[in-house]
């Protein structure tokens, strides 16, 4: 039960005083919107839309029979325009369904979804995991049989730097944090439930307090990167380390975003499906802030939304920069998955790697490994493509964090190498 | 906005990197000894300059020339032969010949660096190499002809209190009184002054051990080294003394104790890299600098203790793996 502070970790320039007292506001709706049929992980939907098709807001426009996915909503009332393929955020092309809203937009109003249990409204609102992992949420809800969850954590943590759209929307609207984590709670079983928030985010404790009564914790973690993992989260909250190759719930606990628990709390109480989110538009933009963003809005009309670029930029990265995805093409669209678009100065990203330097065991990346793995020990086993040496190092527990590349002074691809050696490894079949 | 787009730049996560580049590290360990450097050249005077520039000039260009006729990319700019040759003009003693010095510096990049494949590949601490190189060489160099100017606080020392390995005088004394009597015949105490502030008997690193110590420290606070290897090797050092019924202060600010405590042992290729791994090592340093003093043939140790333990560095690393989050035992 005694808190403990995770193994390793790092604090690196936080970078969310551009946006951490922006409001929520709605960003416009675009003259497009392109709806990839893939926002989730695990089986993409079919498009159930014809070109042509008037929509309404809230109406189904892809689903699939699949025990892991997520249906996929019309944000707007509008009508398809192409069904084709997209490049996304991840840099995969996907089956996508183009919509050209209409020009009058209610988006308070949308098509209720309709189920017969709570679980089946939360599936039928395609809700997923909106830190950025995208799991559908409703399996993480169906523990399997034998495993009880005793405490459900609510990740208000939001450890990437630059992101704020977490925060703001605990500042914002903790009644819909505190009611989404009451439901799931609720729904699971769990006999305590608790928001951990870090250090960094006073005010958005403070607003949850306010909302939680006695049957919802509130809980302070130290400022310190990957503090939102869920490894590290529940071992930093009850002690307990996620055995290796268990799901998380092995040690009681289930992990869920609080953006998560939020839209969850929408879809029980309202009908609500998931066709919007907030996203963090920061970095060399104009107008950095919190949109509130209808999916399918391309990055590119988002940061002309935000006033567009204002200086030189390097990368623009879809997510949190130790995490996110480096964009070749600002044409992909916000999903739901997207927390952010940083748009990184030259100097603020990291350079680029430049030949193989050598590693100066300077211990680094192996005291900030939040997982106890030795990065530049896997790392040089796949530079050399000793595949079996690499594979038994453990890259498999690796959570691909990014603070072992993040720290290496003479900037080896470590996390990149260890990605290779942990797809050898179960190409193998080791587990 | 298309512009943006053509000079981008696409690239794995994570996209932000740690300011500390090997450089700038490199740079840290030489600013954290500068002090200590210009404090010998201003105790010792111009031969502490020039032994200076010969053992950085020609470590530089060892390495320099080394790189040309392998037709290897050059690599100056990482900072580490400067490193090196600083390390090793800082465990020389003042009146070292030029020519010997400027071997020593050779042998440390050519031999104990470039040819394990450069930085990152030596077993081995390349400035203690080189010390020691020329140490087993020319040990008659090092123990001939001490400039009898430069003991001010001793004066009735002579050339047999020079040891081959540091020139570490008082020791050699204090060693050589307890073999013969089993007793100090000079009050250690009255020695931790100069010692830690003006110390003109031994290599230009030992001329202030308040100017290293405080170097160190800026070191662990800068997070550049780890605060385990210096903490193992003066702790086991002390510990030590202490059981040999010895002044156990006296024996961690003489002799190489605190230039190879936080500048040498600490050199990052040639230590372990798990925290527990770096307090064996600091304790292994600690123990064979101890143990090599006061039952080993020579007053002074620190030298052979440090490249001995660098040498077990990697069975250290195998032996104290850290245990992966989530299984119970250590390693299967």
């Amino acid at each position: 039960m005694a808190r403990q502070v995770f193994r390793g970790g790092v604090h690196p320039p936080e970078h969310k005083e551009a946006t951490s007292a922006s409001a929520i506001q709605w960003a416009p709706v675009p003259a497009r919107l392109v709806l990839p049929m893939s926002q989730h992980l695990g089986a993409p939907c079919v498009p159930t839309v014809a070109v042509g098709d008037r929509v309404a807001r809230g109406q189904v426009i892809g689903s699939v029979d699949a025990v892991v996915s997520a249906p996929i909503h019309s944000p707007v009332a509008g009508t398809v325009t192409a069904i084709s393929d997209t490049l996304t955020t991840g840099g995969a092309r996907v089956a996508a369904v183009t919509i050209e809203p209409d020009a009058e937009q209610d988006l308070e109003g949308y098509l209720k979804v309709t189920a017969d249990d709570e679980r089946g409204r939360i599936r039928a609102a395609g809700i997923v995991g909106l830190g950025g992992a995208t799991f559908p949420s409703v399996v993480k809800l169906t523990p399997p049989k034998d495993m009880h969850i005793e405490v459900l954590i609510l990740n208000g943590c939001e450890c990437e730097p630059f992101l704020t759209c977490d925060h703001r929307l605990m500042v914002e609207q903790p009644e819909r944090v505190v009611a989404g984590a009451r439901h799931i709670g609720r729904i699971v079983g769990a006999k305590r439930i608790v928001i951990a928030v870090e250090s960094n985010k006073p005010d958005a404790v403070e607003a949850l307090r306010a909302e939680a009564g006695d049957d919802v914790e509130i809980q302070v973690l130290p400022t310190r990167y990957p503090q939102g993992a869920e490894k590290q989260l529940i071992y930093a909250l009850l002690g307990a380390e996620v055995p290796h190759g268990k799901l998380p719930a092995a040690t009681g606990a289930l992990v869920h975003n609080v953006a998560t628990a939020a839209a969850i709390a929408d879809a029980l109480e309202h009908g609500k499906p998931l066709t919007e989110r907030i996203v963090t538009v920061t970095g060399e933009v104009a107008r950095p802030g919190n949109y509130r963003v209808v999916l399918g809005t391309l990055v590119s009309e988002l940061i002309e939304i935000a006033g567009g670029f204002s200086g030189p930029v390097e990368r623009v990265i879809a997510g949190g920069p130790m995490t996110g995805q480096a964009l070749a093409s600002l044409d992909v669209p916000v999903t739901k998955g997207t927390s952010g678009i940083v748009a990184l100065a030259p100097g603020v990203a990291a350079p680029a790697i430049i030949g193989d330097q050598p590693c100066i065991r300077c211990g680094r990346c192996t005291v900030g490994c939040p997982m106890g793995l030795e990065p530049y020990a896997i790392a040089n086993y796949a530079n050399r493509r000793m595949w079996d040496s690499a594979a038994a190092r453990r890259p498999i527990d690796c959570i691909e964090c990014g603070v072992c590349s993040y720290v290496c002074p003479t900037r080896r691809p470590l996390l990149q190498l260890i990605r290779l050696a942990k797809a050898a490894a179960l190409a193998k079949g080791v587990s | 906005m298309d512009d943006a787009i053509e000079a981008r730049v696409v690239g794995p996560a994570p996209h932000i990197a740690a300011p500390t580049t090997c450089t700038h590290i490199m740079l840290w360990v030489v600013a954290a000894l500068a002090p200590s450097a210009l404090w010998a050249v201003v105790t010792m005077g111009w031969v502490a300059a020039q032994l200076l520039l010969i053992c950085i000039g020609v470590a530089l260009a060892t390495e320099y020339v080394w790189n040309a006729i392998a037709r290897r990319p050059q690599t100056l700019t990482d900072g580490s032969a400067l490193v090196t040759g600083l390390l090793l003009a800082m465990s020389l003693p003042p009146r070292t010949p030029w020519w010997v010095a400027a071997a020593a510096a050779l042998v440390a990049i050519g031999l104990a660096k470039q040819l394990f494949g450069g930085l990152g590949h030596n077993l081995f601490n390349p400035a203690l190499v080189g010390r020691a190189f020329v140490a087993v060489s020319w040990a008659g160099v090092f123990a001939a002809a001490p400039s009898r100017g430069w003991f001010q606080t001793l004066p009735e020392v002579t050339a047999e209190g020079f040891d081959a390995i540091s020139g570490a005088t008082r020791l050699a004394v204090a060693a050589a009184d307890r073999a013969a009597s089993g007793a100090y015949g000079f009050d250690l105490a009255a020695q931790y002054q100069p010692l830690l502030l003006r110390n003109l008997e031994g290599s230009l690193g030992e001329v202030s051990a308040a100017l290293l110590i405080a170097g160190g420290l800026l070191l662990i606070v800068r997070g550049i080294i780890d605060w385990r290897i210096p903490a193992g090797y003066i702790g086991t050092m002390a510990l030590v003394s202490w059981a040999f019924g010895a002044d156990a202060l006296f024996h961690i600010l003489a002799g190489g104790v605190m230039l190879g405590a936080f500048f040498m042992a600490t050199d990052y290729v040639s230590s372990p890299m798990s925290k527990t791994g770096r307090i064996v090592y600091g304790v292994g340093c600690g123990l064979f600098n101890a143990v090599g003093r006061f039952v080993g043939a020579m007053p002074e140790s620190t030298t052979f203790a440090i490249l001995f333990m660098n040498g077990l560095a990697p069975l250290i690393d195998r032996m104290t793996r850290p245990r992966t989050f989530g299984w119970v035992k250590r390693d299967v």
